[in-house]
């Protein structure tokens, strides 16, 4: 890929870094939230 | 047309969104898939910047992500300040954070485009500027939804940064016009033709939808632990 491919690489990279990291702490959070909320009888457990 | 009034309910929504994650989940991996590998394997390099050209399967998706996040955030800040729509506030809570990703997305990639290219990470010209402006508009907006004790006031607060940072939106998009910019001015969202030659268009266009259908996803699972985070808040004020 040239000489510029640490550039795309780098780009790619770092766009799965963020939009990755972004679906792993919303899935996360949804959990936390669900997990409270089963302790206290508001939600079924899954 | 489909009536979307339905879903103004909370509770609506949640069920919703519950029952259409899943399949949304696995369809937009599977148009990414398919994105990167047309992004890669399938979209020739440019005759003039070569293979950075790849970049922009990725930036340009993200900037126009980020301007339509923005809008949405205004149009759900009008909603809360005139309509008190009881989804309004909880989905700007949800939408803020994705759409400070993509400005995020779009600035870094747009950097490191921009080095080979332009022989230079940044330049303060308008294009870049007013984009920086609006991921800075974000974390505005996230932090201020969460700087008072009452949410509801927050909620407020942060719909009316929402409003008059929609003025961001057109110096966005036609600071390339208005302003002598080292960024290129509109190639595909022109009045006339794309001035994109299709082997690029249509692996662009691909990976806009992909993230479009990222954005969408990202932001009904955020909406929906939302409403669930306001029920626990509920339940330990009831309590």
């Amino acid at each position: 890929m040239s000489n510029h491919a640490a550039y795309i690489l780098a780009a790619y990279l770092v766009a799965a870094a963020i939009l990755g990291g972004l679906v792993i702490a919303s899935l996360g959070a949804r959990n936390r939230v669900r997990r409270e909320l089963a302790a206290r009888g508001l939600e079924k457990r899954r | 047309m489909v009536d979307l009034h339905f879903l103004a309910n909370p509770a609506r929504f949640r069920r919703f969104s519950q029952r259409v994650l899943p399949s949304l989940g696995f369809a937009t991996a599977l148009m990414l898939a398919v994105g990167f590998y047309m992004a890669f394997f399938v979209a020739p390099a440019d005759y003039q910047q070569g293979d950075t050209v790849r970049i922009m399967f990725l930036h340009v998706p993200a900037a126009w992500l980020s301007m339509a996040g923005y809008a949405l955030l205004a149009g759900l800040g009008a909603s809360l300040l005139v309509w008190r729509h009881p989804l309004a506030a909880l989905m700007a809570r949800a939408a803020a954070p994705v759409g400070a990703s993509f400005a995020a997305v779009c600035l870094l990639t747009g950097s490191l485009w921009g080095r080979p290219m332009w022989g230079t990470y940044w330049v303060w010209d308008a294009r870049l500027t007013s984009m920086l402006l609006l991921f800075f508009l974000y974390l505005g907006h996230i932090a201020l939804s969460r700087a008072y004790d009452s949410p509801e006031r927050g909620d407020r607060a942060s719909a009316i940064l929402a409003l008059v940072g929609v003025i961001n939106l057109p110096i966005i998009k036609f600071s390339v016009d208005w302003w002598n910019t080292l960024h290129q001015p509109a190639s595909i969202t022109r009045l006339d033709a794309p001035a994109i030659h299709n082997s690029i268009l249509v692996p662009l266009l691909w990976m806009a939808v992909s993230l479009l259908m990222l954005f969408v996803l990202l932001v009904l699972l955020r909406t929906e632990t939302e409403i669930d985070r306001r029920r626990l808040e509920n339940a330990e004020a009831a309590a």
